[in-house]
């Protein structure tokens, strides 16, 4: 009996080894299925539409190679306008978005003005269109003048994208707060963990792993709002893309921009979705 | 009489860690089975195995005369014959008692809802529950949501019920009621294989009695042998440590 506990002359038994056939066989046929309908579907598509008979003009004006080979590096130079407004107005929000989120939460009757600002500000920037906003901030407060200030629309439109995500942000962080059981905060405080310490290190933590999925999906809206800058006159991917498009008559300079969005988004649900499922098997390991 | 169900040769490994070993066992119609042993010896992965919640890495278990390990059967169907309740009650905190106990037979058995609430109503009146039908699980005690929980396992009218620990979360004087139901399941001749730490209990109702030691039945026999004239050394250390 003994020399089996780590394991090394157990020798599966033929029952076992036909069972590991059929599972082996089951996982063929599952993946020959999913991949033989893929390529199916896309060949068929790919048929109806280049058979239809307006498919010659679209290509032209959508999916012209010289054209988006002629304005790819305007793109390219605007891009990099829109992925460092991107990260910086990111990091900008998620402390935003949380700081409003606990803001929220908070008990202590001293805080009731920090919380009474929390709700008026997520009422009201939520409410807000974000291009408004951008508007607003980007040709009007440099109209002002003010000393000390920015001048440059770039910087007003990144507040305004800060100010609009952050609200959105702030409801997400607390439906996660919301959702972890009063008993987390319960066994912190009796711990002797002060209410403020039961937040950062028991719930907050276990709330932001629950909402990373819904950040996600505001932060890849928000990749693609960055494209709003455009209209108080910023030179980035769209602005490029729309100049060189109402010159030339073609569209695929749109075409060419919405591919570096996607470039940029499908990365980062990809690192979510690992980032889930490392969490997930560090803490659920074979249990219930 | 055919077995209920009948394993032999099991085996369960967690990566390097080999956690179930060689394990027989069978179990008659209107059996009580009692896993004993120290946390860790398998009972729990056992139970999850029989219950096809896990799959095993060799053996095989048969079950009502056909063998469910086997990756081409209908999971599903076998997981509708049998019932499990777990050491945290597990019960779903968004629905309400009556609705826990419906869920099962009204979605997976095609049981019409007023039939399956007229039935979860007596099932819950017999177990003293009947006032609670409407509440959400987390008002209740302990006790009374892992009563739920058994309510819940037998809604659906379970060829075998799988116990797992379920007295472990609860405190002595609610281990009490808990007890007291699975006793009168016994009674009734309900089939069980019930993972336990009470040991009196086990004496009293089981019908045969195994004792896991690190991932395999070390012995087996009825509740009288094992507990007064037990085999194994490794089996009389452990009495003593639990035992009274």
């Amino acid at each position: 009996m003994g020399p089996d506990r780590i394991g090394a002359d157990w020798q599966p038994s033929a029952r076992e080894l036909e069972r590991r056939g059929v599972r082996r066989r089951q996982r063929v046929r599952s993946t020959s299925i999913s991949a033989g309908l893929v390529v199916l579907v896309l060949v068929a598509v790919a048929l109806v539409v280049s058979g239809s008979p307006g498919w010659p003009r679209v290509r032209e004006t959508f999916f012209s190679w010289q054209d988006a080979k002629a304005v790819f590096p305007a793109i390219r130079d605007g891009f990099w306008i829109n992925v460092k407004l991107f990260m910086i107005c990111e990091v900008a929000i998620l402390v935003l978005g949380l700081a409003v989120a606990l803001a929220r939460t908070a008990r202590s009757p001293w805080l009731a003005p920090l919380r009474v600002a929390a709700v008026v500000y997520t009422d009201l920037f939520r409410g807000i269109p974000t291009i408004l906003l951008i508007l607003m901030l980007g040709f009007g407060v440099p109209a002002l003048q003010l000393q000390g200030l920015p001048t440059d629309p770039l910087a007003w439109a990144g507040v305004a994208l800060v100010l609009s995500y952050g609200a959105y942000v702030a409801e997400v962080f607390r439906a996660g707060i919301d959702s972890i059981h009063p008993s987390q905060v319960s066994s912190a405080v009796a711990l002797g963990l002060s209410r403020p310490q039961a937040l950062r290190f028991v719930v907050v933590p276990q709330a932001t792993r629950r909402v990373v999925p819904p950040l996600l999906n505001d932060f890849v809206s928000l990749q693609k709002d960055t494209a709003l800058v455009s209209v108080v006159g910023v030179f980035d991917a769209v602005f490029a893309a729309r100049d060189y498009g109402l010159y030339n008559f073609n569209y695929t300079p749109f075409v060419v921009v919405a591919c570096f969005f996607i470039v940029l988004t499908v990365p980062l649900a990809r690192f979510t979705d690992w980032l889930g499922r490392r969490w997930m098997e560090r803490e659920r390991a074979g249990q219930l | 009489m055919t077995a209920l169900l009948k394993v032999s040769g099991v085996r369960k490994t967690y990566g390097e860690r080999v956690v179930l070993a060689d394990i027989d066992l069978e179990v008659e119609p209107h059996d009580v089975i009692c896993l004993i042993g120290s946390s860790g010896s398998g009972k729990s992965t056992l139970l999850r195995c029989l219950d096809l919640l896990e799959d095993v890495d060799d053996g095989v278990i048969e079950f009502e005369g056909r063998e469910v390990s086997d990756p081409r059967i209908d999971k599903r169907a076998v997981q509708r014959r049998i019932g499990m309740v777990f050491q945290a009650y597990n019960l779903f905190p968004h629905l309400t008692v009556l609705d826990n106990v419906t869920l099962a037979p009204r979605r997976a058995h095609g049981v019409p809802r007023a039939e399956a609430e007229r039935e979860a109503q007596a099932l819950l009146a017999r177990f003293g529950l009947a006032d609670h039908a409407s509440k959400h699980p987390d008002r209740l005690s302990g006790g009374q949501q892992q009563r739920v929980a058994l309510v819940r396992a037998l809604a659906t009218r379970p060829a075998l019920l799988l116990l797992d620990e379920i007295t472990a979360a609860l405190d002595p004087e609610l281990v009490g009621d808990v007890l007291t139901v699975v006793r009168e399941l016994a009674r009734e001749g309900t089939t069980m294989v019930l993972a336990t730490h009470e040991m009196t209990f086990a004496r009293e109702v089981a019908t045969r009695v195994c004792f896991l030691d690190d991932g395999r039945i070390l012995e087996s026999g009825p509740p009288d042998q094992l507990f007064t004239n037990p085999r194994e050394e490794r089996t009389r250390q452990f009495l003593r440590r639990v035992l009274p």
